[in-house]
């Protein structure tokens, strides 16, 4: 896995216990009631010390320090730094993208085909799996451009990293598009994590899956703007509550929108291709209006 | 999932928090916020963590990871409440239109380090 270096934002704790060693050189350097520190090079630069605290000293010349570093950043800083920096790209080239993610299987690769087929948008993909070019192949039988990426080569990480996205997205003509789909790879837990820059994220669900799928992964269902209800052809051989899982879905996401849709037969699509060139559309007049 | 891709992300700012002058200290601490909302196992990330810290500066340091409640707003009453379950509706007015305050948080806070 690839991880630049940046440097940390440090601030001292005021209050600092040590104990040191009569003459110990240290001392003017460490009691720092009212310290300092330059946050780009991580040096120490001490004010001058007023008054010493929270010091004592020991009888022999051992001297102990014990001090805690103040740090304050978000662990994932690196990812959502170089999500800013893709939005920025897409946002230059007048680009839409979309954070597509389900659990495997739940039928994400069928939609992206009849959508990109359907859709009358100019469209890349850039597709996650793990391992494979199935999915790139399938989704470049439509005609548009098709990125693969296969996260083994980064450790066979469970999502796409905003640093994947924007080494992939180097590989298409971005002037020529109007749309970036993103297929994710599946799974309902982790892609959930990892900002990538996108504008809108959707969650697909079918109903060979369980209707409680939304209560078990709420992050998921939180953090996308709509969810598209897949392989509605299937409910005449199926136990499946149709209205329990979109309740459950509302349960999490009281206003997400819900598209029910069968793939296979594309009833249903018609809804969702109107959400999807809406989407399309306003980024293109807010960014003109830019 | 990703337990260790975030270990290794807590290791490399936690010992580049480490001041210059400093560079033969042992860190005792390193204190992490994780919300309930943020997919990450505390034992789990414990466990890479203690891995992947193995013979470096970082070794033996413990993980020390504080779990942050989900609390949200009702935008509609004002309601601020805990979220238990997978219930993101007002508790009081259930209304939908809710903002998730705490929760989310994935940061490291500071290091505790100690110079023998």
């Amino acid at each position: 896995m690839f991880y630049p270096v940046f440097p940390a934002r440090m601030l001292y704790k005021r209050k600092i216990q040590f104990m040191a060693g009569p003459e110990s050189d240290l001392l003017p350097q460490l009691i720092l009631p009212d310290g300092v520190c330059n946050p780009v090079r991580n040096v120490c630069k001490p004010l001058p010390a007023v008054k010493t605290y929270g010091c004592q000293v020991a009888k022999n010349s051992e001297r102990k320090i014990e001090m805690e570093i103040k740090v304050v950043r978000k662990v994932l800083d690196v990812n959502d730094t170089m999500a800013a920096q893709n939005r920025k790209m897409f946002a230059e080239k007048n680009i839409f993208v979309l954070n597509v993610m389900s659990s495997p299987g739940s039928g994400k690769t069928t939609i992206l085909e009849k959508t990109l087929a359907r859709a009358e948008i100019k469209s890349a993909v850039i597709v996650g799996d793990i391992c494979t070019t199935n999915d790139a192949d399938r989704l470049a039988g439509t005609g548009v451009p098709v990125v693969q990426v296969n996260t083994d080569e980064f450790g066979g990480d469970c999502h796409l990293a905003a640093h994947v996205i924007g080494n992939a997205a180097a590989n298409l003509d971005l002037d020529a598009i109007d749309l970036l789909i993103v297929e994710n790879v599946g799974n309902l837990v982790c892609p959930a994590e990892f900002d990538i820059g996108e504008d809108a994220r959707v969650v697909v669900l079918s109903v060979t899956e369980g209707e409680d799928k939304p209560l078990k992964y709420p992050l998921m269902f939180r953090v996308c703007n709509a969810a598209l209800l897949n392989k509605t052809d299937l409910l005449p051989y199926l136990d499946y509550d149709k209205e329990m899982a979109v309740r459950y879905i509302h349960q999490i996401q009281p206003e997400m929108p819900v598209f029910e849709v069968s793939a296979k037969t594309e009833e249903g699509f018609d809804p969702w291709l109107e959400w999807l060139r809406n989407c399309v559309r306003q980024k293109l007049v807010k960014q003109n209006a830019n | 999932m990703h337990e260790m891709g975030i270990a290794m992300q807590v290791a490399e700012i936690a010992t580049a928090s480490i001041p210059d002058n400093m560079k033969d200290v042992r860190v005792e601490k390193v204190n992490l916020k994780v919300g309930r909302l943020a997919a990450v196992v505390p034992a789990s990330l414990r466990f890479c963590f203690e891995i992947i810290t193995k013979d470096t500066a970082l070794s033996g340091a413990e993980l020390h990871i504080e779990e942050i409640p989900v609390v949200a707003r009702c935008r509609e009453c004002d309601t601020e409440w805990t979220i238990a379950g997978p219930v993101f509706t007002c508790e009081r007015c259930k209304s939908g239109s809710v903002e998730i305050l705490s929760g989310q948080e994935l940061n490291i806070e500071s290091i505790e380090i100690a110079d023998e």
